[in-house]
């Protein structure tokens, strides 16, 4: 009791209580659903996996701290996850076999240029990762293309080059061979599933980053509208082309679950900076990514497109938050 | 089958300490602080002076038109002063300060405990009663309940919703007043149906007290047109709007009032205080208020004179606990922080809460991080981050565009924003630039 001492007390306007949600509580949610894809990765490249992730987290936040600190002199958030997931999921849209300093180069334009130039967390109006990936991918295409085959459990063992299955099917039918020839070349759908098969290093099991994906909507991270709208365009997008002709086009079983759909679908269209805040605007982008993608896997010249799609959709964000609002109560029907 | 309101919503912890705690009537305390501007609307005008002898019960102030309330004695005894002074609302306002002496009530007051079913009053008497007895809504907004007793021409009341939500967390006066006074209450119901003429009347109560609902279902049973609708646990499910779209599936146009979808709608609390005054004869000067918080000594809900200092209310429930860093008049979505504990509490207050300090400091706020969640948590479908931006650059039209005065400040955005932005804050400010604007215009 302490009726004698005059007390100060707080003031402030209501509400007094928090949900206690924080963006450090989202961005190592995120972090703990990538656990399973990058157990995966650790098996299927080996140690190099460790090596470029734990380079890309550490000079992502390294460059965020840089620019915080001497740059922009602001406030310091270099330690609430999203500079290392940045890091995390730069290094799983790139090749095990990548050379360090390209990954530091990655990171640096990730951060610098793709989050901190806008000015920082939630101003940016792409991906970083994907920055820094599509960076990547112009400035070292030999590198960022050549693929380290799966090890599969032999960690220590030299890496092979060679294909993802679906960069194999872009030549295959560029040869002008037909689906029925290059499918027995190609992996077994379950593996492609489960995981071990070649690619970058987050994408090898679909399966890893589902489970991945089921946590966050578990935790409410994310919601379906994201993965599952861009999931099923391509679906229904390849399964069209597929039934119109199947020799010149992939089944969309093989599409959503080769390459880095998933991890485009789950992790990286599903940004919160950088994606539609409302369910209708979600599904809106959703299905432009998954139709972008497949124009580009089909129709293009690169194997794969889900990065392009999610950096083309990033800049149509602001026009659908716009104009996709929620019904204000009481308003006329 | 569940009712609830369709768009949004929070779920707090409940944290309703004191819901056990039988209601015990506060001694009479030995001064009381009488605002005269306890409602929404005109202020009181005093009708007593200093050295006036009072009995408990006697009109001090009257309603100065049509939208205000009279005040009542809540103690016999002196009036000592009529001053300014800090009240809980955060402001200075006229107080009628009475000294007490002994506790003497007009002798046309009903106390006997005894419930009164029949309803003799007709109509008009009844809302004569309830003018004359000062009775506001006393689930926080305060509105005058005789000017709710009429229905304005053209419009057309369906039904009568009786509000037992009580959503906001810690707080449990409601639902001790239904569980302690539920025949009383239906009595009540049954009088403003008969004042305002509408047909049935349903009582809208939150899962978490199922025994108010199972009570009170029971007793529905003798009442063919009062209907018990059991509501999912949901913040802001006692909203005025968010109930009647709960309970009848209807809304009220933007801008319109409940009556304008047909709907009345009143706290279980009102309703009794309409009992007392229409069958007792009693003016509406004491309440039940809930004293509750994490470090709370003896949770409480006390039957509290109005105008007693809310120190007293905190000493009978074991005093200020050591590490209590904020005191809130209400509940913690909604209640206003009290700077002084010699504030008295007034008809809207429903509640004492101490928040020990490590809750009582809000975090640093960070960058909007677009996530998107104050959008779905708003149940009235505005935008929080965009109106915050907006009040923040003073962007009049824009804001009206983007409806921000239909806000009902229920405080869920704040409350789930991942980067603690006072979303709320600058929402009100924009609602204040909007009203500065109108306000010119004119
Ligand atoms: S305080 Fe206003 S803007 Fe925020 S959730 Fe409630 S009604 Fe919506
Ligand atoms: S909840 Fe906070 S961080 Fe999320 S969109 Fe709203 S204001 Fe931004």
């Amino acid at each position: 009791m302490n009726t004698s001492v005059k007390k100060i007390f707080t003031v402030s306007p209501s509400p007094h209580i928090h949900s206690e949600g924080s963006i450090s509580a989202i961005m190592y949610g995120v972090l703990i659903a990538l656990i399973p894809a990058f157990a995966m990765s650790l098996y299927v490249f080996g140690l190099g996996a460790l090596v470029v992730t734990a380079t890309a987290v550490v000079s992502c936040m390294l460059f965020e701290w840089l620019i915080q600190r001497f740059l922009i002199q602001g406030k310091l958030t270099v330690f609430d996850g999203s500079a290392a997931l940045t890091g995390v999921l730069l290094a799983f849209n790139v090749p095990s076999s990548l050379p360090l300093w390209m990954i530091v180069v990655g990171s640096f334009v990730a951060i610098g240029i793709g989050k901190m130039s806008f000015g920082g967390l939630g101003q940016n109006p792409f991906n970083p990762a994907l920055v820094g990936r599509v960076f990547l991918l112009m400035s070292f295409p030999v590198q960022m293309t050549q693929w380290p085959q799966p090890l599969n459990g032999d960690f220590f063992a030299d890496a092979v080059s060679g294909a993802t299955p679906l960069a194999f099917v872009k030549e295959g039918l560029s040869k002008g061979d037909s689906i029925s020839d290059i499918v027995p070349q190609l992996p077994h759908m379950f593996q492609m599933l489960t995981g071990g098969i070649g690619g970058s290093l987050g994408e090898v099991s679909a399966l890893a980053l589902i489970i991945g994906g089921l946590y966050m909507l578990y935790k409410k991270i994310i919601t379906w509208h994201i993965p599952v709208s861009i999931l099923l365009t391509m679906f229904l997008f390849t399964g069209v082309l597929n039934l119109v002709d199947s020799q010149e086009y992939m089944s969309p079983f093989f599409h959503i679950f080769a390459g880095g759909a998933m991890l485009g679908a789950i992790f990286m269209a599903t940004d919160m900076a950088t994606s539609p805040m409302s369910p209708v605007g979600m599904l809106i982008y959703g299905v432009g990514i998954g139709v972008i993608t497949i124009a580009i896997r089909v129709f293009g010249s690169y194997p794969e497109g889900i990065s392009f799609a999610i950096l083309i959709m990033n800049a149509t964000v602001p026009i659908i938050n716009k104009n996709v609002r929620p019904r204000v109560f009481g308003a006329k029907k | 089958m569940v009712y609830t309101f369709p768009k949004g919503g929070i779920h707090p912890p409940d944290t309703k300490l004191a819901a056990a705690e039988s209601i015990t009537t506060l001694a009479v305390p030995d001064m009381v602080y009488m605002p005269v501007s306890q409602h929404l609307g005109v202020p009181a005008k005093p009708i007593v002076a200093r050295g006036d002898e009072v009995k408990v019960g006697a009109k001090i102030a009257e309603a100065s038109g049509f939208v205000s309330a009279f005040i009542h004695a809540p103690v016999s005894g002196t009036v000592q002063k009529i001053d300014k002074m800090m009240c809980a609302s955060g402001f200075y306002q006229d107080v009628i300060v009475i000294k007490t002496n002994g506790d003497v009530w007009e002798e046309t007051i009903n106390r006997t405990d005894e419930v009164i079913s029949d309803i003799s009053l007709s109509a008009e008497e009844i809302r004569t009663k309830v003018l004359e007895n000062g009775i506001v809504g006393m689930g926080g907004a305060t509105f005058p309940s005789h000017v709710k007793f009429i229905v304005p021409d053209g419009k057309k009341a369906e039904e009568l919703i009786i509000n037992g939500v009580e959503c906001e967390p810690y707080l449990s006066s409601d639902h001790r007043l239904m569980l302690e006074k539920a025949e009383e209450i239906f009595v009540g119901i049954e009088i403003i149906k008969k004042a305002i003429g509408v047909p049935v009347a349903y009582v809208g109560i939150e899962k978490n007290k199922p025994d108010a609902i199972e009570l009170f279902s029971t007793i529905a049973e003798k009442h063919p047109t009062i209907t018990v609708i059991p509501l999912e646990v949901k913040y802001p499910q006692g909203g005025e709007k968010q109930l009647i779209k709960a309970v009848t599936g209807k809304e009220v146009p933007i801008g319109g009032l409940p009556i304008d979808a047909g709907s009345i709608v009143h706290n279980v609390g009102t309703v009794f205080a309409v009992y007392e005054a229409v069958q007792k004869n009693k003016p509406l000067i004491e309440r039940v208020i809930t004293v509750t918080g994490k470090q709370v000594l003896q949770q409480s809900n006390f039957l509290v004179r109005i105008g007693t200092p809310v120190q007293q209310l905190i000493d009978a429930a074991g005093g200020v606990p050591e590490d209590t860093g904020k005191v809130i008049a209400g509940g913690p979505m909604m209640g206003k922080t009290i700077t002084s504990l010699n504030a008295p509490v007034t008809k809207g207050t429903s509640g004492i809460l101490m928040m020990p300090s490590t809750e009582s400091k809000r975090e640093e706020m960070a960058n909007c991080i677009r996530c998107g969640k104050c959008i779905s948590v708003c149940c009235v479908g505005v935008e929080p981050y965009l109106l915050m931006s907006l009040a923040e650059h003073e962007m009049v039209d824009e804001l009206q565009e983007h409806a921000v005065m239909q806000c009902i400040e229920c405080g869920s955005c704040s409350f789930s924003c991942p980067a603690h932005r006072p979303l709320l804050d600058y929402i009100r400010l924009g609602k204040n630039i909007v009203r500065e604007h109108t306000k010119k215009k004119k």
